[in-house]
């Protein structure tokens, strides 16, 4: 299949990015990144930059690759990450618009690459558990409800790629921080740190230049790992509680 | 900074605030919406010759009770609190999407009204040159005792429903009514929904409750608003 990709290149930090145009022979077998792959094999063959995106394990766990096509983080497939979004979802002759993640949050470093940084350090200010080292205890020691499981679970499918705050018409990092928030409030394990866990990372959110979120939902629509808006009304509750019973000042 | 303060200016308070005004405004609009349909015939026990009876009474005593006076300075604060809350929301959100957009950008959204939640800012700064104008019109003219008076059982009242039925007549301020109450409606959709997702009241049982109940008061409030003028002005 032949394509036409309209590309956002830009040389660094602070140049002035533009979009160029190439054509690409893809395969519908091919991922969207073995198609970008293709790409850069050409370009280096013409001795030119090869276009600059993430990637890592390249089956939608790392959340290592993330770019806007067509408008829409990951693309259109629902559920997808841009690694495993084949191009067979893609028409013959498509032209495809590929532009980097945008948020004042997430700085382009080069082309299709993000600085996101500072998501690694909202999980330092607070995304943990305290683990006492030794040999690891029994597997079923601490009984924990199915739904409960469930529920952390689908929480810490969250794979950290930015894709929400790409969505986002606020650029807010909500539905990320209450991911993670989730995932570990809902466990015993997380019960430790739990009272200051939300602030502190909250905290760290707006530190970072994030956006507020206004419930438009579009960071759920566009979630790769299916995560739902109801992990943003759990962390709105864990930091309610948090700031009117924490004693202690962050 | 103390802890309260810490939280106020956090961005999950600032929502927080945002979600606790609004549904005060949310209540007093079903409050005023009580006293307004008084000003429809069929709805007001006004006897014959007396037109406007029960609507100046209520006016009246909506006016003077003590306690609804101290209710109405909180609403007060509450409309310019919500105000400036919202200013300060979209401004910084404007700052955290940054000057570089999309060139293209496809607006999914899962489950709220893509338009209104993406507007909000837009439709509350026309909803709020629309209370500008409404408390200009009647509740400034009724302080400065511009309003012609009625006497009731010998008691004196404002004749606010003369204020308002002249105000009707004009079709260009009946239109500019109807429109900002549209306005509300798309308002009060994304708004009601989301002052309890901003409380954490998010649940599988409630939600689907919440989120009707919402839409049935979005449509059903300002319609009730927006019929008044539009009687008065055809049929009266």
């Amino acid at each position: 299949m032949k394509l036409t990709l309209k590309i956002w290149r830009q040389k660094g930090p602070k140049e002035r990015g533009r979009f160029e145009t190439y054509q690409v022979e893809a395969n519908p077998h091919m991922s969207f990144l073995e198609m970008l792959d293709v790409l850069n094999e050409e370009l280096i063959a013409k001795k030119e930059e090869p276009v600059v995106f993430e990637h890592d394990c390249r089956e939608g766990i790392c959340g290592t690759c993330g770019m806007v096509i067509n408008g829409e983080p990951h693309g259109p497939l629902p559920g997808t990450t841009t690694c495993q979004l084949h191009m067979r979802h893609f028409r013959d002759g498509e032209t495809i618009v590929i532009e980097p993640f945008r948020a004042s949050a997430f700085p382009v470093m080069k082309d299709l690459g993000v600085d996101r940084s500072a998501m690694d350090r909202i999980i330092q200010a607070g995304g943990y558990i305290s683990v006492n080292t030794g040999a690891a205890q029994d597997a079923n020691a601490i009984p924990i409800d199915k739904d409960t499981a469930s529920q952390s679970f689908d929480a810490a499918a969250c794979i950290g790629c930015g894709a929400c705050i790409a969505a986002c018409p606020n650029a807010s990092a909500m539905l990320f921080v209450s991911a993670k928030v989730s995932h570990l409030a809902l466990l015993p394990q997380g019960k430790v740190e739990a009272k200051h866990r939300a602030q502190a990372m909250v905290k760290q959110m707006d530190l970072e230049g994030f956006g507020m979120c206004s419930n438009i939902t579009a960071c759920e629509a566009e979630c790769p790992k299916g995560i739902t808006v109801e992990n943003i009304a759990r962390l709105n509750r864990e930091f309610l509680s948090s700031s009117l019973r924490s004693e202690a000042k962050l | 900074m103390s802890w309260f303060s810490d939280f106020l200016a956090s961005s999950i308070g600032r929502k927080v605030v945002m979600s606790l005004t609004g549904l005060f405004l949310i209540l007093f609009l079903m409050v005023h919406l009580a006293g307004n349909l008084q000003l429809l015939p069929f709805l007001a026990h006004d006897p014959a010759g007396e037109l406007g009876r029960s609507f100046n009474l209520y006016s009246r005593f909506m006016t003077s009770n003590p306690l609804i006076k101290t209710v109405s300075y909180l609403l007060y604060a509450s409309i310019l609190v919500h105000a400036f809350q919202g200013w300060v929301l979209w401004s910084r959100n404007r700052k955290a999407r940054g000057s570089q957009g999309y060139a293209i950008k496809v607006n999914k959204v899962a489950g709220a009204n893509a338009f209104a939640a993406t507007k909000m800012g837009w439709l509350g700064t026309i909803i709020f040159i629309f209370i500008v104008i409404h408390m200009y019109q009647f509740w400034l003219q009724m302080k400065l005792g511009k309003a012609p008076m009625a006497v009731y059982n010998g008691k004196e009242a404002e004749d606010l429903y003369y204020v308002v039925a002249e105000a009707y007549k004009n079709l260009g301020y009946v239109i500019f009514y109807v429109v900002s109450m549209a306005i509300i409606a798309f308002h009060l959709d994304h708004g009601f929904q989301s002052a309890f997702q901003t409380l954490g009241i998010n649940h599988k049982k409630y939600s689907p409750l919440i989120k009707w109940v919402g839409r049935a008061y979005a449509v059903l409030v300002p319609l009730g608003f927006a019929i008044i003028p539009i009687y008065m002005y055809f049929f009266m």
